[in-house]
């Protein structure tokens, strides 16, 4: 038998192991399940709708359709609400975030799961209690050792923060990926004549993207999402990410409804497509890093 | 291999573990390790950020104890803590029960209930505060069709609202997270228990409280700690829609800490407050741990 068709045979068994149901025999479940989708989706929608009306309009219908699909909210709102440079500060912090916590994480967790590092369980414990703290036990003193250090209103000084901040909970994912691999492996490229760093990036590397991609994730999310640590660390609206100017703008401009909709559906638009694309990756990944965000 | 060799071998091997590890350790130390511990010696002193600190013995946590401002924080950081380990707890384990005995469009409903979690805090309140504006929206929207019981009422200006209307706000945001862990968890759930359940003529409430509940238990424990933990520091929702407004109804003391610290200067005051706060949380951490382990035992 083909794989394809055992894979097909398997799909075909799965919904025997699983509890029946079906519409006919479970009106209650799918009435209630429509109740609570469109408690979920339909404020979305509003937001959705309400991009596409003008001010008047949606003084008029502040809940319906709009009348036409007209786009200029969405240009006037890019250039009033100054979201090119938001979104420049926005990549700037999600990508310095993802690589800094692959790098020092990555590393880390090499060490912790493969090499011959003394105190593995010290670290381990440390890293346990580390990820336990909350913010507030630390950012006073954080806050006034940045302005000492010229770090507070950069942005490079916001990415340290973020990626010590998805350390810990990176380390220990990736080590559960990483002492998987068969030891064998990089023995057998150590006799090939590889060093430490060949090993790291040319064997467990490509066995190990998963657990990446999963850390990736998880920090670039939360950097494009944080808002405590952006507008306490951040002064110039300049250097401001774009869901913390949207933030700004909103308040500045909250007469102007129709363009703060616009502004909101564009900064949401990229998340929800990503989320479309990888959902199972997106929800592994929040689930193991269990913050209630 | 002659021995000394060796021995140089894995002091070598040691040394290439170690430094993989120290960015992070080192890295870890600047941001949250070294605070941490500088954070506990500033709640001893008068400290504002700038000139150097004068220790005041306890004077900070004779004041911490006074101040009714931080009582009214934590009071309301409770009810949010009340509020979040009944409703969305409920609406998650409701949702994921449902959504395990369905076959068709549970796929489409998981990814309807986790949209909200994915938007941006700043947007979910962007949202909200539109839909509950009472000229132009729901109020507004009713008024068209003659109701007209919204009319006056500002969620999120009003103290007799404003915490409530907070905390609906972020459990929006909020609940479709869990619906997908509890799912996750429930279809761990050996199938072969409810057809066991099912022959001996259980119905669907049976089958909810004597196999699923106690089939998710460690999920159960896991997302109580989340919740308590992040209903006691939560900041983002009051600080983005009411700033902790009005008069206080809804302050909470992470909003406190910054104040105090960064915007009144009293960093030794609000490292006290932080360290209290911090306090409270760890107990709850202890507390579901305990629970845990307890668990594990049973």
């Amino acid at each position: 038998m083909s794989i394809l068709a055992t894979v097909r045979d398997r799909r075909r068994e799965r919904p025997v192991n699983r509890p029946p149901g079906g519409l006919g025999r479970t009106p209650v479940s799918y009435s209630v399940l429509v109740v609570l989708g469109l408690f979920a989706i339909l404020p979305v929608l509003v937001l959705v709708f309400n991009s596409f009306k003008s001010s008047l309009e949606i003084g008029a219908n502040p809940l319906g359709l709009p009348a036409t699909l007209d786009l200029s909210n969405f240009a006037a709102a890019w250039r009033r609400g100054n979201m090119a440079r938001g979104f420049a500060n926005t990549a700037f912090l999600v990508a310095g975030t993802i690589l800094g916590t692959w790098l020092v994480a990555g590393a880390a967790a090499y060490s912790l799961a493969r090499l011959n590092l003394p105190g593995k369980r010290k670290i381990e414990t440390y890293l346990f209690v580390v990820i336990s703290l909350p913010v507030q036990m630390f950012i006073v003193p954080l806050f006034f050792l940045w302005v000492k250090l010229g770090l507070i209103n950069t942005l490079v000084g916001l990415v340290v923060i973020y990626v010590a901040l998805n350390t810990p909970f990176s380390v220990l994912l990736l080590r559960t990926f990483l002492v998987g691999i068969p030891k064998e492996l990089d023995e057998a490229a150590r006799l090939d004549g590889a060093n430490e760093w060949q090993v790291a990036t040319r064997v467990i590397l490509p066995l190990s993207w998963p657990g990446f991609m999963t850390v990736g994730l998880v920090s670039g999310l939360g950097a494009y999402s944080e808002l405590l640590f952006a507008v306490t660390f951040l002064i110039d609206v300049e250097k401001m990410p774009v869901a913390t100017s949207f933030f700004q703008f909103s308040q500045g401009y909250s007469q102007l409804y129709n363009l703060v909709n616009a502004a909101g559906v564009i900064i949401v638009l990229p998340l929800i497509v990503l989320f479309l694309l990888m959902q199972r990756r997106f929800i592994a990944g929040l689930a193991a890093s269990g913050s209630k965000g | 291999m002659p021995p000394r060799r060796r021995v140089r071998r894995r002091r070598n091997s040691r040394l290439v573990a170690i430094a993989f590890v120290l960015p992070a350790l080192a890295l870890n130390l600047l941001v949250i390790g070294g605070p941490t511990v500088s954070s506990i010696g500033y709640s001893f002193t008068d400290w504002n950020g700038i000139t150097t600190p004068e220790f005041v013995g306890l004077e900070n946590w004779r004041r911490l104890v006074g101040d009714e401002a931080f009582w009214n924080a934590i009071g309301n950081n409770f009810v949010y803590l009340l509020i979040f380990l009944t409703v969305p707890m409920a609406m998650g384990l409701v949702g994921a029960f449902m959504l395990s005995r369905i076959r068709r469009g549970a796929a489409l409903f998981r990814v309807l209930y986790f949209i909200p979690y994915l938007l941006v805090s700043v947007i979910t309140a962007q949202i909200w505060r539109n839909i509950l504006d009472p000229e132009f929206g729901l109020a507004s929207a009713l008024n068209d069709v003659g109701i007209h019981w919204l009319d006056e009422v500002y969620f999120f200006a009003d103290g007799r609202f404003a915490l409530y209307s907070v905390a609906f706000v972020d459990n929006w945001h909020f609940w479709g997270f869990l619906v997908v862990l509890f799912l996750a968890a429930m279809q761990g759930i050996d199938a072969g228990q409810y057809e066991a359940a099912r022959i001996d003529g259980a119905n669907a409430w049976q089958e909810f409280w004597h196999i699923v509940l106690p089939g998710i238990r460690p999920t159960l424990t896991f997302a109580l700690t989340i919740v308590a933990i992040g209903s006691l520091l939560v900041y983002d929702y009051p600080f983005i829609l009411t700033g902790g407004g009005p008069a206080g109804a809804t302050d909470v003391a992470s909003l406190m800490v910054n104040r105090t610290a960064f915007l009144a200067r009293d960093a030794g005051y609000g490292s006290a407050i932080a360290l209290a706060l911090s306090v409270l949380s760890a107990i709850f951490l202890v507390l579901f741990g305990f629970l845990r382990r307890r668990e594990e035992e049973v």
